[in-house]
């Protein structure tokens, strides 16, 4: 419609200036580097094309590292700006963009490739299978996940970012108060990477039904897998109904109609409740894998198996059908009565029953196990306490009378960061000191990993802690500045300490990456260093493309703790080793990721007919797929042999 | 282990691969039915908010409507008939239903268009109104599934006549008739709590 062609690059903001320059001048470097090295075949033949899972996770990990990197860049922003009262550094339209983008960026582009890719990696090898059900599909699941994120960080240097909000609600992010088309691009990038989510979900689901391995019924499958089938339940739930959400949202933007403005009929709380009746939900799916991910890491530094597994499941299940039943506590101050909200309040607080059941199931875990302070087991032990009271606070909040006091205050941003951070990014780090030898063959720097945890901690309570009070005494969020003599100024600039902590932390950890990477020798292990209980653990590290070269059988949990007791079943005899099917590579899902891509910014700049092209253009993706009748290849037994005897015995 | 038969089992589920894509075509189905649900609400809530604008007992042609609900229907018993003929290894009956299943659905899809220019013409568009905002993307995107759907029949007759019946084929079919029964049910819903309550 009435877009401004000649004011489309950001321009008179010199931070903006700086980072179009950067970009510029990374995006060459990149390039030429690889041009330099001649790794552009490499790349396409290994990583761009590959259906392996693994690989797949690999790619979903660096892109959420680095889009880490630009979410706590935009953190770092909000504190500098807000760390003393008056500040200049952000006005308040720039303000608007980074606490949008922040929120935006750190879930759906952080939390969720982080998780996925881990889930990726380590789910397929703890149910004993050669790959995730649709190899293909999940290629799909990157790429587009990795167009909608291109396409939403593209929006500062071009056209300019969403400024509504991470929760975008309407009428505010509607075309009538939010004119330029940086919603535009929210209502897009998101569409995009949340169809490669539900992909994702699909995937998974039959994988863990139909691909565990000889033996493992579903009461004897570890917790993670378990964490992950219940998180693909409620994506397959939850996601759809933002599907529509952003749909509506789109055609409200785009083309004039009339779901959530304030003329013409629509309703403006509609978006409240479709946003958050995924948006509750989507705090499980990021949550709930990370709690897998500590039922698995707790017991295996404790040397013990896991307390009350079955509870565990349990508690896992309830949470995720509590989820779809509180999306009313995120805006009890619309006014739907006492009646509603004491209902909503009341399914709010039961969450916190199977969250204590969990809580206690790992500290229980760890009475009288020797426990084994490794990087893992640290960033384990410090999420308990962390995250318990992000739970205290939660109750607090769920009161809803309670609430109408704490309600768009500091104090809920505290909470849902004593959550969210201990919650996943403190499992994400557990999870990549843990199973970084499992994909590498060598261990992380343990020194600079200490370094890394304490930062990252005295950071993160230095930062939050402090929102809390600040937040009682009347500190509204997403405030660009406030007054001079407004009580709550110290604690804002506590918190602006703690960022830089936090920011020291994250900094120690891709050094301890670049210094492991560069010492990997000297760091090498063998495929078991922790003396771990799952199946991933019996086969090589790095893993062979094909995973086992025979499919582990398994009659109980913790299946490998027991082979390596009884001493069975970890030699390889030379008769049951078998010609293994393999997935061939395909060029389609990078391509596929690119057309959406621009399909999406055809959309975003509000061109129908060329953005109807670019469908036309994903649609014959699907028919160059579906009259592909390549039916992959197989790995020789020689073959299979030569790898295994690099570390171990084939008699 | 993608391609192990297991030849007293019907075709499409013969290869490890064929179920599979079943089974994950069913969770699909899963996620649309949430999909259409949502639609479904959206239009429950706005459906009433005209703004001053036609409401939908100005617009409904009840008649034409039944048309469009048959066509659909019987287009939906013919794909039973694909699946049957797929049971009796016919690939001449599966191609023979599969086009009229494809021309019933065309015909729903024409009279579809026509209904919506017939709207347009007594100024119920997209922009009018809340309620016309949720009844058009409710329809349209039936609308549009429906659409993808005979593209996708077209494409399995093309498949089916370079690569024959195999496991990978029937299941293809078995897919397809999956998406379109879905269609059909999505549409009894549509006919009755849209059009019936509209009009009554």
């Amino acid at each position: 419609m009435d877009i401004k062609w000649d004011k489309i690059l950001v321009t008179g903001e010199p931070m903006i200036l700086a980072s179009q320059i950067a970009i510029v001048l990374t995006l060459l470097g990149v390039i030429l580097g690889i041009t330099y090295l001649k790794k552009w075949k490499y790349l396409w033949t290994e990583w761009f094309t590959t259906v392996d899972h693994k690989r797949i996770g690999i790619m979903y990990i660096i892109l959420a590292v680095l889009m880490f990197f630009r979410g706590g860049v935009d953190g770092l922003m909000m504190r500098t700006q807000t760390a003393v009262a008056n500040n200049t550094f952000l006005d308040a339209q720039h303000y608007n963009e980074v606490f949008t983008t922040h929120g935006v960026i750190m879930i759906l582009f952080m939390a969720m490739p982080i998780l996925m890719g881990i889930i990726n990696i380590i789910l397929p090898l703890q149910i004993g299978a050669r790959d995730v059900a649709f190899p293909h599909l999940n290629a799909m699941s990157f790429w587009i996940t990795f167009a909608g994120a291109m396409l939403f960080n593209l929006s500062f240097v071009v056209g300019g970012s969403p400024d509504a909000g991470w929760t975008s609600y309407f009428p505010l992010a509607g075309k009538e108060f939010s004119p330029g088309i940086g919603n535009n691009y929210y209502m897009v990038g998101i569409q995009i990477a949340g169809i490669g989510t539900l992909m994702s979900g699909i995937n998974f689901i039959i994988t863990i039904f139909k691909m565990r391995t000889k033996g493992m019924s579903l009461f004897k499958m570890p917790m993670f897998p378990w964490t992950v089938l219940v998180m693909s339940l409620i994506i397959i739930i939850a996601f759809p109904i933002f599907t529509v959400a952003l749909l509506l949202g789109t055609l409200d933007r785009i083309y004039g109609t009339h779901f959530f403005t304030v003329a013409g009929g629509g309703l403006d709380m509609l978006w409240a409740n479709l946003f958050w009746l995924w948006g509750h939900p989507e705090v499980y799916i990021v949550i709930l894998p990370a709690f897998g991910i500590y039922s698995e890491i707790i017991p295996t530094f404790s040397k013990k198996t896991l307390f009350g597994y079955k509870s565990m499941v349990w508690a896992v299940v309830i949470i995720s059908c509590l989820s779809m039943l509180v999306w009313v506590h995120h805006f009890y101050t619309m006014g739907v009565g006492p009646v509603v909200n004491s209902i909503f309040s009341i399914t709010t607080m039961a969450i916190s029953v199977p969250t204590g059941i969990k809580m206690f199931n790992w500290l229980f875990t760890m009475r009288k196990g020797r426990i084994e302070f490794a990087p893992p087991m640290m960033w384990s032990l410090a999420f308990i306490p962390t995250f318990l009271i992000g739970g205290v606070t939660g109750v607090m909040l769920a009161m809803a009378a309670a609430d109408f006091q704490y309600h768009n205050t500091m104090f809920l941003v505290a909470h849902f960061h004593y959550t969210l951070i201990p919650g996943v990014v403190y499992a994400v780090f557990a999870a990549i000191y843990y199973w970084w030898p499992k994909v590498w063959g060598f261990k992380l720097n343990e020194r600079i990993a200490k370094w890394h945890f304490w930062l990252f901690n005295i950071g993160m309570n230095l930062t939050f802690f402090p929102m809390f009070f600040a937040g009682l005494d009347g500190a509204v969020r997403r405030s660009y500045t406030y007054s001079a003599d407004a009580s709550f100024a110290p604690w804002m600039f506590v918190s602006f300490i703690g960022a830089l902590f936090l920011a020291a932390g994250f900094a120690s950890f891709v050094w301890n990456l670049v210094w492991s990477i560069k010492n990997r020798k000297d760091l090498a292990v063998s495929h078991d260093p922790w003396n771990a209980r799952t199946l991933e653990w019996a086969t090589a590290s790095p893993v062979p493309a094909y995973n086992f070269a025979v499919q582990p059988e398994v009659d109980r949990l913790d299946p490998f703790w027991h082979m390596k007791k009884s001493k069975e079943g970890l030699t390889l005899k030379k008769e049951d080793i078998k010609p293994i099917h393999m997935p061939s590579n395909s060029g389609m899902p990078f391509v596929m990721g690119i057309i959406f891509m621009i399909t999406g910014f055809l959309f975003v700049f509000e061109l129908t007919i060329p953005a109807f092209i670019g469908v036309a253009g994903i649609f014959a993706c699907m028919i160059y797929r579906a009259l592909d009748y390549n039916d992959g290849y197989h790995i020789s037994t020689e073959e299979i042999i030569q790898t295994e005897r690099t570390w171990r015995e084939v008699k | 282990m993608a391609n192990k038969t297991n030849p007293s089992l019907p075709l499409e589920y013969q290869s490890e691969q064929g179920k599979l894509n079943i089974l994950g075509f069913w969770v699909f189905i899963g996620a649309e039915i949430i999909l259409f649900a949502t639609l479904f609400a959206v239009y429950g809530v706005l459906g009433v908010r005209h703004a001053g604008g036609p409401t939908q007992a100005d617009i409904f042609v009840i008649k034409e409507v039944v048309i469009q609900t048959l066509l659909l229907l019987t287009s939906s018993f013919t794909a039973g008939i694909v699946m049957w003929e797929l049971r009796r290894n016919n690939q001449k009956g599966i191609n023979i239903w599969l086009v009229i299943t494809l021309l019933l659905g065309a015909g729903f899809l024409i009279m579809e268009i026509n209904e919506f220019q017939h709207y347009y013409e007594l100024g119920a568009t997209l922009q009018t109104s809340a309620a016309m905002s949720s009844l058009f993307t409710l329809l349209g995107t039936h609308g549009a599934h429906v659409t993808v759907g005979i593209g996708w029949g077209l494409l399995l007759i093309l498949q089916l006549s370079k690569h024959k019946l195999t496991p990978k084929t029937a299941s293809k079919l078995h897919i397809f008739t999956l998406y379109w029964h879905f269609l059909d049910v999505v549409w009894i819903f549509i006919f009755t709590y849209v059009y019936l309550a509209g009009v009554l």
